[in-house]
């Protein structure tokens, strides 16, 4: 199985916050389950409209998306295809959308954050702040 | 003059606020050129006033100054550079993305760390790019104050090192995209600084004990940082020419007690001294003169102008203490350039405000103030502290950790852990503590001296950007953060004391402090001309004239300020508050006043 997942975030300090005037523990959750995904073999990827705007005009559902007003954002694509919008999804449906079989032993979160950490990939080139 | 001939590539000065740090940078650059070199001189202070020194209006790239063949400078304005890094940015998705994405782009951009990084990128390529400077045969920094200094200069040590250490590719690093890509630079600014073929690093100091200690500490600061090769400039030494003069002897015996204080680490390195001088140094005529031979300084006066050597009278501080008591609480504040003496005035305030039986906490967002000392000891009604960046950073961490870090596992706590080490992370730990010292000033009075003007506006840059952000998102931003930027624009609960000396440059940049401050709906409650010598009675010929230099500078004050305390130039009692503040002036208006 090779889906790969983008999550397309809202213009944003870093993703923990942790440098913005406040920290959400809902952003970090949600950068914790993505690095649990990736230690699944799931390619996910992450863009924040502050710091990578050309992935957004460069994917046409996103663009689209975005016609609409910012609140769509976060978007999760799986390969083309808008999967969850407007909200960062649970760790389940993440592994559901992966096609992940969740093991009961990593129900806890597993963490990362990733003030600015898009994902853990070399691919992520940046930062939050 | 050797100092000049050994001049390698990058030469850096640095120093505590007001001892002369423009003005040295200026005649060394001036003074190079003259030797037919082409130099450019970089200013990184944001509150700088190297236009007004250098008569030519800088901007962020290379500008000739006029008047100087060979010279040319630019100012890192912070600001500018984020809205510089900002259009680069944003400016090829206008009209690619729809408007509120933009938007919103521009607003997260928006943020204190964005010119703190945007301002460092300059800065690094100017050391780190050697394309970048490939015109020049040196590099002149006049750099900020000392405490912002150093924090500059060990960035590229700190971020090289979270660069490597950051396994996880995580980087909380700020608003770079690609800043990986910039970890070259960063490196070759580093390895550019710690040369001594390359860079030689001048502490700038006055005959005075606190600005002797502040190179020192410096000194032995960077030293651990890698850079040993360090020259000391002593500024404006005073010689007495009238012995009858009490207020010329006592200047004179201060810098030379100071001088036979210095510590053995400064002792060690090569020293240049530089007389002090009847004028300011501002204008490419004053600076040619600091290293020139004749020194106008000796002449001797008419006696005519000695007779002129009366004391007028002056505005008080001690006059401003009832209006600045009436409320019975709010945060009193004061700001201005390094060295015009924050610490002192905060110091003397507080001290008079519980003598009145309130309760006052007396705190510093300078990391290199010395307000304990000042203060002298323990006084009643008075509770001391400090904003200390790494403390606050430590206790913020935690916090985070406590709580968006609660339902993590161990993996996720020490990722967490990585993106807290993000430098960034300094900047909103300093914002909280201060925001949450301005919420006591509810229940009693806070006294805060603050850091110098660059500092100060990037602190009340950081309070409008994340005011905006908070009103923004939903986040669980503490009450105090919400509310900082309202009382600070609520002139009953803050008071602000701009404090200046009676000179050029630190009056100009209190002015550029006012109307900032106005700007962002802040009004300043009033000024104090600092250590001024028109209150006192002169005959020293160089006293005289530096005391007729000060009128005009009194004047523009006068036409810019709501209200105005002027304090007479003393020499400073060790480790004592500065009672005489209050006792040199008649003790009688104090009483009176309502």
């Amino acid at each position: 199985m090779s889906v790969t997942l983008r999550v397309f975030d809202p213009a944003m300090c870093c993703s923990t916050g942790v440098c913005g005037p406040s920290v959400d523990p809902e952003l970090a959750r949600f950068a914790a389950d993505v690095a649990w995904l990736q230690t699944q073999g799931v390619s996910v990827e992450r863009f924040n409209l502050s710091q990578q705007p050309a992935a957004f005009a460069e994917t046409p559902a996103v663009k689209e998306a975005l016609g609409r007003g910012t609140q769509v954002l976060p978007l999760v694509l799986v390969d083309d295809r808008i999967a969850v919008e407007g909200v960062y999804p649970s760790r389940e449906t993440l592994a559901a959308l992966a096609g992940v079989v969740e093991k009961k032993l990593d129900v806890a979160p597993a963490a990362s954050t990733g003030c600015c950490s898009p994902s853990a990939q070399a691919k992520s080139k940046t930062s939050c702040c | 003059m050797d100092f000049l001939e050994r001049a390698p590539r990058n030469v850096f000065f640095t120093g505590k606020g007001g001892v002369g740090k423009t003005s040295v940078a200026c005649a060394t650059a001036i003074a190079l050129t003259g030797r037919g070199r082409r130099v450019l001189l970089v200013s990184t202070d944001p509150a700088s006033n190297l236009d007004e020194v250098l008569e030519t209006p800088l901007a962020g790239a290379p500008r000739a100054v006029t008047s100087v063949t060979g010279l040319h400078a630019l100012n890192i304005d912070p600001e500018a550079a984020a809205h510089a890094y900002r259009e680069r940015m944003v400016g090829p998705y206008r009209g690619v993305l729809p408007d509120a994405a933009v938007r919103s782009i521009e607003e997260q951009l928006s943020g204190a760390c964005t010119v703190e990084i945007a301002a460092f990128d300059e800065f690094s390529m100017l050391l780190g790019d050697a394309r970048a400077t490939a015109d020049f045969d040196h590099v002149v920094f006049d750099t900020a104050p000392t405490g912002h200094t150093l924090r500059l200069l060990a960035l590229p040590a700190a971020w090289t090192g979270f660069l490597e250490a950051n396994v996880g590719g995580t980087s909380c690093l700020g608003p770079l995209a690609g800043l990986k890509a910039q970890q070259a630079l960063y490196g070759g600014s580093r390895a550019a600084l710690i040369d001594g073929a390359r860079t030689a690093l001048v502490l700038v100091s006055r005959a005075d004990v606190a600005a002797l200690r502040e190179a020192e500490r410096t000194r032995g600061e960077l030293a651990a940082l890698g850079i040993d090769r360090q020259e000391l400039v002593i500024n404006g030494l005073f010689r007495a020419q009238d012995r009858a003069d009490q207020v010329a002897v006592a200047m004179e015996r201060r810098g030379t007690d100071a001088m036979a204080t210095m510590p053995a680490g400064l002792l060690a390195l090569s020293r240049t001294e530089l007389p002090l001088l009847p004028f300011g140094l501002v204008g490419i005529a004053a600076l040619r003169q600091l290293f020139g031979k004749t020194l106008s300084a000796t002449a001797p006066l008419t006696s005519a102008a000695l007779e002129e050597a009366a004391a007028p009278a002056a505005p008080t501080l001690a006059a401003l203490i009832p209006a600045l008591a009436t409320s019975g609480h709010g945060v009193i504040m004061t700001m201005g350039k390094g060295g015009v003496g924050k610490t002192s005035v905060a110091v003397n305030v507080a001290v008079e405000l519980a003598r009145r039986g309130h309760k006052v906490h007396l705190t510093t967002t300078d990391p290199a103030a010395h307000v304990e000392e000042t203060l002298g000891g323990a006084v009643d009604g008075i509770r001391v502290s400090r904003i200390d960046p790494a403390a606050e950073t430590r206790a913020y961490s935690e916090e985070v950790l406590r709580t968006a870090g609660a339902n993590l596992d161990a993996a996720g706590r020490a990722l967490l852990q990585e993106d807290l080490r993000s430098p960034c992370t300094e900047e909103i730990a300093v914002f909280r503590a201060f925001a949450r010292i301005v919420d006591e000033g509810e229940h009693g009075f806070v006294v805060i001296d603050t850091a110098p003007t660059g500092h100060t506006l990037l602190l009340l840059d950081a309070a409008e950007s994340y005011h905006r952000e908070v009103l923004r998102t939903s986040g669980s931003a503490p009450e105090e953060v919400r509310r900082l930027l309202p009382r600070l624009r609520d002139a009953a609960f803050t008071k602000i004391l701009l404090i200046t000396l009676p000179e050029a440059t630190p009056v100009h940049e209190a002015a550029a402090l006012q109307r900032d401050l106005e700007r962002a709906d802040i009004r300043p409650f009033g000024w104090v001309i600092n250590q001024s010598l028109t209150p006192l009675k002169v005959t020293d010929p160089m006293l005289v004239r530096r005391r007729d230099s000060e009128a005009r500078f009194h004047a523009e004050v006068a036409a810019l300020a709501p209200r105005v305390a002027v304090v007479p130039w003393s020499a400073p009692v060790k480790a004592q508050p500065r009672l005489d503040f209050f006792a040199t002036n008649e003790a009688s208006r104090l009483e009176a006043a309502p």
